[in-house]
């Protein structure tokens, strides 16, 4: 949050600090004076009524235009991008525009933030919810000078009469610190609701900050140490608290030696609940070193962990699902493969990968009787909210959980550990307690993207069409996310009953861009092997399972294409008579990056640093994203250096191109981290990946230059664009390295040691069809 | 417990801590500067750096019985949203930030190369600032926003 928001100093002089926060939140119930959270048309007491346009606007008296969201901004920027689209439907400056976000108690549940749907869904949401706002205002405009509304303009702020410009009023001055007590209509839930769809909205043509790139309005406090991060919220009387997990699945603590940190001034209390242990200390470094130094004998596990990832992929491989899901399939696959000119046939393997937040987890909570207070940078924090209200038996409208930004988190904080953590410590010792993970709780606990192997088949025919397509994805669901118990909860005994994911995502959907008459696409999910926490537990991470799927279907067409010697953007062409949105993406992509059309290997392949392009195409929801990798590969080390990408993206009508470039650019950065160098380490005896050292990231020395062609479709609705950008990436990379020394990588991550043996095992040499 | 006397953004202040407590903690928990913030502890992130006389350290590992009597610069000394400081001034021109987590590292090693090297080439970029991490991405960014700052100091 930014500071000019809260004014913490001021809040806090007084006694009662728990309550007088409450007010710095700044929702309209609270700017009012009258309480509209919570209201009840259905008996429904835990949801703000999204039917009630005061759950989503309020005008302020001095002229500020408050939206309230259930959506939070992650440090992608969407705060500023939803203040754009309320900007120009309202007709105020962009300035005036205040963000209300994740409050459970102020905002309408919109669904969690992820999944790239603020934009797509919460913004059409936004939109006809303030212009519905406008409407209502011109309304009563209308109704003072007994004209018709369309006889009324509004600009900045000031709605006057065509023609008798004398006749005008400011949207403060008609409602400014009133409530509208105005109903709209609102139907479904979250992501899908439909908020008063029979508003027209304005029209595309009409936008004047939509399309613009509008600073952001949370940097500058952030480059300046003005703004509140999650980590940076403090009470009065706030206690520290450090939680303690071996790095194996949890058993239960046989012994707690609390003598062992007795010495420690200012340790407050060991807590101890089931196999939970946490230390509350006066001092965060009270905690640290408690937590640390704390003896804790815990039994041996009741279940081991896998030896390896070969263990965990032979797993995947033979347990039956309990889950598969896919598109409808197309016409008849078993008769085209054997009607084919030529088939072909691999398996690609992906390991499990990190979201590594650079702050760890972290979360305040105030357990006071039967009501709780949580700040958190939760993904979701209605379902923090709800999962709190269960693991404590309190009703839900008990429990506020407020939402303070926390680093970038890509899919992490679905899963919101620090809060329940937070909220156990405070409930034992009766006052709030931040609760901050320690770097090697983060590496080891957070919830991990999961293995995925991916089987792909394609029939051929003898015009060099792909005329069969047999996709099979096989992993983990997200047992972390989907409203399960989770970590905390568990530990204190929480049986995990509820049925894993109906419809989870991300095996792999892919390859339907391409016009293959016959296709079979199939997501299968293994149930994980063990009950017990276990620090392999899953979540989504940054387009959940589609990177690795893509891996293995823009591979897999790439393997085709050098196998019958046609250049790799060709071929993708040749397929894509069907798709002129995307062959056009395609096209200006590889433009762009200077492609020169040839089969790969490259001819130069064998020498001691070998060049090498790699393209890859894909599809998230309605957004297209191309990609070309140019990489130098170590011959002798096996080495690879990514040095540019060029990524094409089309995601519709583009709200802030600023911010959409920068989204493209981090997450080709991100990508080429995660495709060239990141694996979770483990063994039988635990996690191994514990830290930035033992699980390195991407540093400066290696980002690669990234060129962007952004398309912009106005006249489409946008689509998403947090989560895209990455998706090509392991994908066009893979295919670089081959173009670069002829040898097929279907493993990742593409480190030395791994390009080295697929080098070995294609002979070194090039193989061209 | 005892009284550590700290020079911090030229103010002197005086807490009273365990004095084997890292400097991150006494920075953040008793002077409430946020600047500073915790990403490791272990001296693998840099978004603990602060500037003790003129050079970078990190602060999760250094402790506070070890920076008396030192000056010490923290994001804040060097600016603030109403008067930004030209590294930050440039950062916020080239919207050099996501989640901006690790700014702090960032801002504050550049500010020490650039005291050093007012003139940086992009590889002396790279090279100064390649030991701090940045998770969302915007590596690219902060090198153009450091170029713009070193431009705009120039006399
Ligand atoms: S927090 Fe000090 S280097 Fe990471
Ligand atoms: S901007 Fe998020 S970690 Fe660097």
């Amino acid at each position: 949050m930014r500071n000019k928001d809260i004014s913490r100093r001021d809040i806090f002089k007084g006694a009662g600090a728990l309550v007088v926060t409450f007010s710095l939140f700044g929702s309209v119930a609270d700017a009012l004076g009258q309480a509209t959270a919570h209201i009840d048309p259905y008996g429904n007491s835990d949801y703000l009524d999204p039917t009630s346009l005061d759950s989503w606007l309020a005008i302020m008296q001095d002229g500020t235009v408050k939206v309230f969201t259930g959506k939070v901004d992650l440090g992608t920027g969407v705060e500023t991008a939803l203040a754009q689209i309320v900007a120009d439907e309202l007709d105020v400056p962009f300035r005036r525009v205040q963000m209300v976000m994740g409050d459970t108690a102020k905002t309408v549940d919109q669904g969690r933030t992820a999944g790239s749907a603020t934009i797509e869904r919460a913004g059409p949401q936004v939109r006809q919810a303030v212009a519905a706002g406008r409407l209502e205002m011109l309304k009563m405009a209308a109704a003072r000078w007994q004209v018709p509304v369309d006889k009324l303009a509004v600009s900045d702020g000031v709605i006057s009469v065509i023609g008798d410009p004398a006749k005008k009023v400011s949207y403060a001055d008609l409602i400014g610190g009133q409530l509208f007590n105005v109903k709209i209509t609102a139907k479904g839930t979250q992501g899908a609701m439909q908020v008063a769809p029979e508003v027209k909205p304005k029209g595309y043509q009409d936008y004047k900050v939509v399309g613009t790139p509008v600073p952001r309005v949370d940097l500058p406090p952030k480059l300046t140490g003005e703004f509140t991060y999650t980590a940076d919220f403090r009470l009065p009387g706030m206690l520290h608290g450090r939680v303690v997990r071996p790095s194996t699945v949890i058993s239960k603590p046989t012994s707690v030696d609390e003598s062992s940190i007795a010495h420690i001034p200012g340790i407050v209390r060991v807590v101890q609940d089931g196999s939970f242990v946490g230390v509350v200390a006066q001092t965060e470094w009270a905690a640290v070193q408690g937590a640390a130094k704390l003896k804790v004998t815990w039994s041996t596990p009741a279940s081991k962990m896998p030896a390896n990832r070969e263990e965990v992929a032979k797993y995947i491989m033979n347990t039956k699902s309990f889950t598969d899901n896919g598109p409808a399939p197309k016409g008849d696959v078993d008769a085209a493969f054997s009607n084919a000119a030529r088939t072909f046939e691999a398996t690609y393997h992906w390991p499990f990968q990190n979201h590594g937040m650079m702050g760890p987890s972290c979360a305040v909570a105030d357990v006071r009787g039967d009501k709780v207070t949580i700040w958190t940078g939760a993904q979701g924090t209605f379902t923090t909210r709800d999962r709190v209200s269960d693991m404590l038996g309190v009703a839900k409208r008990n429990v506020d959980v407020i939402f303070v930004e926390s680093s970038g988190c890509y899919g992490r904080l679905t899963t919101d550990d620090a809060a329940e953590d937070a909220v156990l410590m405070s409930r034992a010792v009766g006052k709030p307690v931040r609760v901050q993970w320690m770097r090697a709780d983060e590496h080891v606990w957070e919830p991990k993207g999961p293995q995925q192997l991916m089987m792909v088949r394609a029939a051929i025919d003898d015009q060099g069409k792909i005329t069969a397509w047999d996709f099979k994805g096989r992993t983990f669901p997200w047992t972390e996310a989907q409203g399960t118990p989770q970590l905390g909860e568990r530990q204190i005994g929480q049986k995990n009953t509820a049925p894993y994911p109906g419809s989870p995502v991300g095996a792999g959907a892919v390859a339907q861009l391409y016009d293959i008459l016959n296709q079979k696409v199939m997501a299968s999910y293994v149930p994980w092997p063990q009950d017990d926490p276990t620090p392999l537990r899953t979540n989504p991470l940054r387009s959940p399972g589609e990177p690795a799927g893509w891996f293995a279907s823009e591979s897999f067409v790439d393997e085709i294409a050098a196998a019958l010697g046609v250049d790799a953007f060709q071929f993708r062409v040749r397929q894509l008579t069907g798709n002129q949105r995307a062959a056009e993406l395609l096209q200006s992509t590889v433009q762009q990056s200077g492609w020169k059309e040839r089969p790969s290997p490259a001819p130069a392949a064998g020498q001691a640093k070998a060049a090498g392009r790699g393209v890859a195409l894909i599809a998230r929801g309605n957004t297209l994203v191309a990609a070309v990798a140019e990489v130098e590969v170590d011959r002798s080390t096996g080495n690879v250096a990514v040095k540019r990408i060029t990524v094409g993206h089309d995601c519709g009508l583009i709200i802030n191109p600023d911010g959409l470039k920068f989204q493209i650019e981090a997450n080709a950065i991100q990508g080429v981290s995660r495709a060239v160098m990141e694996e979770v380490k483990f063994d039988e005896t635990g996690v191994k990946s514990v830290d930035w050292r033992s699980y390195p990231v991407i540093t400066f020395r290696n980002v690669p230059e990234v060129d962007i062609v952004l398309k912009n479709r106005p006249q489409n609705p946008s689509s998403g664009a947090g989560e895209p950008g990455i998706v090509p990436m392991f994908g066009a990379i893979g295919n670089a390295i081959f173009d670069a020394v002829g040898a097929r990588l279907r493993e990742g991550p593409f480190t030395p040691e791994r390009v080295l043996s697929a080098m070995k095992a294609s002979g070194g040499i090039s193989r061209r069809a | 417990m005892a009284r550590i006397s700290l020079k911090v953004n030229n103010k002197t202040q005086v807490v009273d801590v365990d004095p084997s407590t890292p400097l991150l903690y006494v920075l953040r928990d008793n002077l409430e500067l946020n600047g500073p913030r915790f990403g490791c502890g272990l001296a693998q992130c840099g978004a603990c750096t602060v500037i003790m006389d003129g050079n970078a350290i990190r602060s999760c590992v250094t402790p506070v019985s070890a920076v008396q009597n030192h000056n010490l610069t923290t994001l804040e000394g060097l600016g603030s949203v109403a008067k930004p400081h030209a590294l930050q001034a440039a950062f916020i021109e080239e919207q050099a930030a996501q989640c901006g987590f690790c700014m702090n590292g960032m801002i504050m090693n550049a500010k020490v190369l650039i005291d050093k090297n007012p003139s940086p080439t992009d590889d002396d970029i790279k090279r100064a600032l390649d030991p701090i991490l940045c998770r969302c991405g915007s590596h690219l960014r902060v090198i153009r926003a450091i170029q713009r700052a070193a431009k705009s100091m120039e006399v």
